[in-house]
């Protein structure tokens, strides 16, 4: 599957693991309540890397102490109008200084990538059937923004020069 | 007022082009109409009973001539030559073309407005006093801090997909003329013991099915704090704020169920993560908006006119004009002069083209070229002087905007209703002219004082039927539309909910029902008592047993 990354279409190499499977070999994404059940088998495979899913209504404290163990952190929008993973985004980002991969899933569309970008999200699974070059473009929506967010340190004030 | 720089500029252009090219790809299919409907929505397109219903924005209801002639010219060019002033500030186009919609944001780009964010489960207009910076009872003007939310607020990018949408009101007045116990989350200016000018911050009020009066968060945050602070009132519902149940969704539901202790305990605990801390204000930047909005150079007049006090003697449709739509201003000299959008026959809060002309002519001929919008869906010009007050009243009543009903019972608020709303259960237009109609006595509209009645064609409350003295809301009853009244609801200070009088009335039987309920309290107030007040003395069930008594 192609997804995006820092802003370029690259093939994804991550492989999403379902709770009851067995663990494949390379690097891996798994959810949040298999993170808890094996927690030490998978720290044990960490170098190989490992990442985890946050579904939508699972919360940034839910990792907090663990992210260390994660390159990835993908968080979930069940349906593009559900915008809780934009705070969850923000809160991994701006107060728990997470920096790895931080991964767009679900139903995730050319008109929301720019706000996603803003908050922290590096990385987008763009929804199946939709145009990933499409969504490139999303990037350029805006070059001008008055807030502060991941993205940017300073409201537009302290900036208008 | 806020005049844009080539940021804001460049922000309104990019924003243009994007919504541009969303309707094109709506246009060519290559967007879902449930995708498409969440884009259109955050730029004000609803689609209603017969056409596209487009919401401009008007920032906490301020307007120079000049917008408002573009307003009037977009209603020639693009609508059907009329306009239609909203609840929120703003105003509605009820018949709008979708492929038109990019070229019409271009025209309102040039005079610095928009579309943004006037729908949506996002942050909404922010509304504020309609008489601030030049109100007598006012402790500062609050117009510079709802310029810093709008941008602030601005497609925010962890904000724009809010469990449902969310509203923000100011005042930096004593009396509350913007419902602020109403909203989501409102701010006003307060002093502290140590003298200091800051916010009292309330939150989780609101109307819509489940009506609820705001509480007050906290009693005073600095100035420097307003954006700090509302960023984590913002996360902590954005977070947490229920999305599974539209009806549940506003944050009034959220502080209901946690109690404002511990919603106050996470908004805390978020604040102290100290995330937001770049968005505190330093004075230079509260300086340099507040420059925007510094008082006019007025000239240095008397505080009476000889000619005013004559007419006001001579002439009883001056004086009653007067004594409903003139306030004091703060300065020596002038006065305030709401302009009535209630006639007869109109819908309230409607306004032709060639009003809109006539009146942005008056606002630059009287009032230094600047406007206001209500959320009583009337206009204002805020500075006019005195002395001329007799002239430019002569010229409202050539524009049929002189009606002098302010504040009275006939100067209703009510939604589209069912005559465009997709949503209505009933239609609030017809039963607002019938009650217009029927009390069009004005000497016995005035004497019954400060009233307010409000109506909703749906339990959506658009029309703020709740936080009516008398609310009337449209009620469907096996595809018959039905009005049930409720009484007591007040929007003010003394804010209230209003209590459901008894079963509702049809169509024929609603206006005899609000005349015996004008009737009981006509019989049962203490001189110059108020409604709300009489209403709050002697309680609902005189009113009931009046009305219906021959039921």
């Amino acid at each position: 599957m192609r997804i995006i990354k820092q802003r370029e279409i690259v093939e994804d190499d991550w492989q999403r693991v379902e709770d009851g499977a067995a663990l494949p070999e390379g690097k891996i994404i798994v959810s949040l309540s298999r993170w808890k059940a094996e927690r030490e088998a998978l720290i044990g495979r960490r170098n190989s890397g490992l990442g985890i899913q946050l579904a939508a209504g699972e919360h940034a404290d839910d990792i907090a102490a663990d992210l260390d163990n994660f390159e990835v952190v993908a968080l979930s929008f069940p349906s593009f109008r559900d915008g809780r993973a934009y705070t969850t985004a923000r809160l991994l980002r701006g107060h728990y200084g997470f920096k790895g991969e931080l991964r767009a899933t679900g139903d995730v569309l050319r008109d929301q990538i720019f706000f996603m970008h803003r908050v922290g999200f590096d990385a987008f699974e763009v929804k199946e059937g939709r145009s990933i070059e499409d969504a490139l473009k999303a990037f350029d929506d805006f070059k001008v923004t008055y807030q502060p967010s991941a993205d940017e340190g300073q409201p537009l004030w302290r900036r208008r020069g | 007022m806020y005049q844009y720089d080539k940021f804001d500029h460049q922000i309104l252009a990019e924003r243009n082009a994007q919504f541009r090219g969303q309707v094109e790809r709506r246009l060519r299919g290559e967007l879902t109409e449930e995708e498409f409907r969440p884009l259109r929505l955050m730029n004000g397109l609803y689609l209603q009973l017969h056409a596209y219903m487009l919401r401009v924005a008007i920032p906490y209801g301020v307007l120079s001539s000049a917008q408002l002639r573009q307003l009037a010219m977009i209603a020639r060019k693009y609508d059907r030559d009329y306009g239609h002033f909203t609840t929120r500030q703003n105003i509605q186009y009820n018949w709008i073309k979708l492929e038109e919609m990019p070229d019409l944001l271009e025209d309102l780009a040039k005079v610095e407005m928009h579309a943004i964010q006037t729908s949506g489960n996002c942050i909404r207009n922010i509304s504020t006093d309609q008489f601030a910076g030049v109100a007598r009872d006012e402790l500062e003007d609050p117009r510079p801090y709802a310029e810093i939310l709008r941008q602030w607020s601005t497609f925010h990018p962890e904000f724009s997909y809010l469990p449902r949408k969310f509203k923000i009101a100011l005042t930096g007045a004593e009396r509350d003329r913007a419902a602020i116990y109403f909203h989501d989350m409102a701010y006003r200016l307060v002093k502290n013991d140590a003298g200091e000018i800051g916010f009292q911050v309330i939150v989780g009020g609101g109307m819509g099915r489940t009506p609820i009066v705001g509480k007050v968060i906290k009693d005073f945050i600095p100035k420097r704090h307003l954006l700090s602070y509302s960023e984590s009132v913002m996360r902590v519902y954005n977070g947490y704020g229920r999305r599974d149940n539209i009806y549940k969704a506003r944050i009034k539901i959220l502080v209901q169920e946690l109690g404002i202790e511990e919603f106050r305990r996470q908004v805390d605990a978020d604040y102290e993560l100290n995330m937001s801390r770049s968005l505190d204000l330093e004075d230079s930047e509260i300086e340099r908006m507040k420059a925007f909005f510094a008082p006019p150079a007025y000239r240095a007049l008397p505080e009476g006119d000889a000619a005013v006090t004559a007419l006001l003697a001579d002439s009883k449709p001056f004086r009653m004009w007067h004594d409903r739509n003139v306030t004091a201003h703060k300065v020596p000299g002038y006065s305030i002069v709401t302009i009535s959008l209630k006639p007869k026959g109109v819908a309230p809060g409607d306004a032709t083209t060639d009003q809109m002309y006539a009146i942005a002519d008056l606002s630059d001929e009287y009032s230094l070229g600047t406007l206001r919008t209500t959320y009583k869906q009337n206009l204002v010009l805020t500075d006019v002087e005195t002395s001329r007050l007799p002239e430019l009243w002569e010229r409202l009543k050539t524009l049929g905007v002189a009606t002098a009903t302010v504040d009275t019972l006939t100067d209703i608020i009510a939604c589209p209703g069912l005559d465009y709303c997709s949503l209505a259960n009933a239609r609030s237009i017809p039963v607002a002219q019938r009650l217009i109609d029927r009390f069009d006595d004005l000497d016995f509209v005035h004497d019954l004082g400060e009233l307010r009645l409000n109506i909703s064609g749906c339990i959506n409350a658009c029309g703020h039927h709740h936080a009516g003295n008398i609310g009337i809301l449209g009620v469907d009853k096996k595809g018959e539309e039905f009005y049930q009244v409720t009484l007591g609801g007040s929007p003010e200070d003394d804010a209230s909910i209003g209590k459901i009088m008894g079963p509702a009335f049809s169509e024929d039987d609603i206006v005899p029902a609000i005349e015996k309920v004008i009737e009981v309290f006509v019989a049962k107030r203490e001189p110059d008592e108020r409604f709300i007040d009489c209403y709050r003395r002697i309680g609902m069930e005189p009113f009931k047993e009046r009305v219906y008594a021959d039921h």
